[in-house]
């Protein structure tokens, strides 16, 4: 027994001294490659997600660039302070939040709905022409969308003011009236990615058995009720998931989408935290207020996801996590 | 079958093609307006508000933004930042999306958490300006290239694809005596064509829309991308001037809505050229398969 395991032993010793792979830097050794192709992307991370996650610290401080990080006063919630007695506050904080329900009420059910409908098509070759045309807009620019928008809503020479003019005798001023500009953001938003945001709910429906809708078939059932016991049910878990990461996004408003229609005739309904903090931050160069101003968004973003998907767990359903 | 034929449900079944008609034509008709609109004559602009196939036909807009050295300049600019942002996006992002997809690697897993870390909090515009700038990377292509070279979803998803490579593939190479690299280059590469394609035209595109970085980062006209100027153009009406074109007193200005809707054209027609290839991989399910994997 003792010869045995001794035997074993040199064995092992003499296969680590062979192969060099069977101790920790001998493991790292034998997988340096990998190692050096892992290098440019973590560097990346550590670089361009990690230091600036650090910057948030500069909320703390009255940040100049001159002085700056290391020596640059700490003055606590000083910033916070101003920001929340600030009245902008509210315009912003109201804003953001409109925004974001119209968003959830008119266009979250869009993709689901024109999914549903999508589903419905018997003809293959229709079905995939139209899947075609609508995921189009998604991959154009937001700056070709606000053209876009730009070119059908201008008073000057926009293709619904001259129909408008021509029929009905006047004009209206969609892009600097305060009462259209939240219409127009949705429906921008509906245009831009309705086609494309039923991919994710499509791949929901095609998972679902065909032997269900035959058995529902067989018991009597018509298509609204199909619709309502298989089909919908199948997308729950993907629409709870899209819910939950919508909740964390809630004061998130796009800030391309926003920043290229807002002006100064607007601005009372269009500013919102996002573009505060560009206007803070990068055009006055109030570093640490903007800095203080998106941490405070970030913070609440996660609270927020954190909240939502609990309750999710509540309700049975799975969560992101 | 799914269902017999009922009259409900086939009454149905027309609403639901001429709605899902109407929603696609809307979906492509302002591509289709713009694009007459921008080869039409003034005279027709004017006279006509509406319409899909123009009477009149010149290429005055073109001729003009062709001869304008800012216009020309930014599309130069976005073809390279298009062009050598998405080969260092896909440097980083298959290298170590290969090196995470072999499960033995120590230290796999913290890394995988600081990526995925990463996609739920960030520093935020201010902090990422301040690198950017402290990097002096401002007013420098590369603050269009740099700050986005790894999209974290991508990575997973591209990680995910490397993950189901069968092991006997690679074995059977490490018998023949390729190394790790050797491995990557020779072997699971050239069988990731399609998928890397993929990529490469979600990063392309990217690049080619982006216009918040170059409205952060760069101040300098001259290196402003096609989208800067086209919003320019479009939204806050400056027509290119100073250029040369504009000064010669016998040269036609073409009406600055011909100029609008041929800007709108230039920026759109690579997309619109470029998305058969895309939609081709969406058919395929390559990508639903990767994210449900």
């Amino acid at each position: 027994m003792k010869r045995a395991a001794a035997m074993t032993q040199t064995g092992a010793s003499q296969a680590a001294v062979r192969t060099g792979g069977s101790t920790r830097w001998g493991r790292l050794w034998k997988n340096r490659w990998l190692y050096v192709l892992l290098a440019p992307g973590l560097l990346y991370f550590l670089v361009f997600k990690y230091v600036p996650m650090w910057g948030v610290l500069l909320a703390f401080q009255n940040f100049s660039p001159f002085h700056g990080f290391w020596k640059s006063e700490w003055v606590g919630f000083e910033h916070f302070r101003v920001f929340f007695t600030n009245p902008e506050f509210f315009m912003l904080l109201r804003n953001s939040l409109i925004l974001s329900l119209y968003n959830l009420i008119f266009f979250f059910p869009a993709p689901i709905i024109l999914a549903l409908l999508l589903n419905e098509v018997r003809i293959a070759l229709f079905k995939r022409t139209i899947q075609t045309l609508v995921y189009v807009p998604h991959f154009i620019s937001m700056v070709i969308v606000a053209s876009l928008t730009y070119v059908f809503l201008t008073t000057e020479g926009g293709l619904v003011n001259e129909l408008l003019d021509k029929y009905f005798g006047f004009k209206i001023s969609f892009l600097t009236e305060p009462e259209w500009f939240r219409p127009i953001i949705v429906l921008q938003t509906i245009w831009k990615e309705c086609g494309f945001g039923t991919i994710i709910f499509l791949a929901a429906l095609a998972s679902v058995d065909v032997e269900q809708y035959e058995a529902a078939i067989i018991d009597g059932a018509n298509r609204w009720r199909q619709i309502w016991h298989i089909t919908l049910p199948a997308m729950r878990s993907t629409i709870v998931i899209l819910l939950i990461l919508r909740m964390g996004d809630v004061l998130d408003n796009g800030f391309e989408q926003i920043y290229l229609l807002l002006n100064p005739l607007n601005r009372e309904v269009a500013e919102v935290f996002d573009t505060y903090v560009y206007f803070m931050g990068i055009t006055q160069g109030a570093f640490s207020y903007s800095t203080a101003v998106g941490l405070f968004k970030a913070v609440v973003g996660i609270i927020l996801v954190v909240g939502a998907n609990w309750t999710a767990k509540k309700f049975g359903q799975s969560g992101i996590y | 079958m799914r269902y017999y034929r009922t009259v409900p449900g086939t009454i149905f079944d027309i609403c639901n093609y001429l709605f899902l008609s109407l929603f696609a034509l809307a979906c492509i008709l302002p591509f289709i307006y713009v694009f007459a609109g921008s080869f039409a004559s003034d005279v027709e602009l004017t006279r006509r508000a509406f319409f899909l196939i123009p009477q009149t036909f010149t290429t005055a807009a073109y001729e003009y933004i062709f001869s304008t050295a800012t216009i020309v300049r930014s599309i130069g600019v976005s073809i390279y930042v298009t062009t050598v942002g998405t080969l260092i996006n896909l440097f980083f992002t298959v290298t170590m999306a290969y090196a995470l997809s072999k499960r033995h690697l120590a230290g796999r897993n913290f890394v995988l958490n600081l990526v995925v870390f990463s996609m739920l909090f960030s520093g935020g515009m201010i902090p990422t300006y301040l690198l950017v700038r402290e990097l002096h990377l401002l007013d420098t292509y590369w603050a269009l290239m740099l700050p986005g070279a790894i999209s974290a979803f991508n990575l997973i998803i591209v990680k995910n694809f490397f993950q189901e490579f069968p092991t006997e593939l690679e074995e059977a190479a490490r018998i023949d005596g390729c190394s790790d690299l050797g491995v990557l280059w020779r072997i699971v590469l050239p069988l990731s064509a399609p998928v890397l394609a993929t990529f490469t035209l979600f990063y392309a595109v990217g690049h080619w829309n982006n216009f918040y970085s170059a409205l952060l980062y760069i101040n300098e006209p001259a290196k402003w991308p096609l989208q800067v100027v086209l919003r320019q153009i479009v939204m806050l009406s400056q027509m290119a001037a100073g250029d040369l074109n504009a000064m010669d007193p016998n040269f036609e200005k073409p009406p600055d809505q011909s100029i609008k809707l041929a800007v709108i054209v230039v920026g759109t027609l690579p997309i619109l050229l470029v998305y058969p290839f895309l939609q081709r991989h969406f058919a395929k399910g390559v990508l639903l398969g990767s994210v449900k994997g």
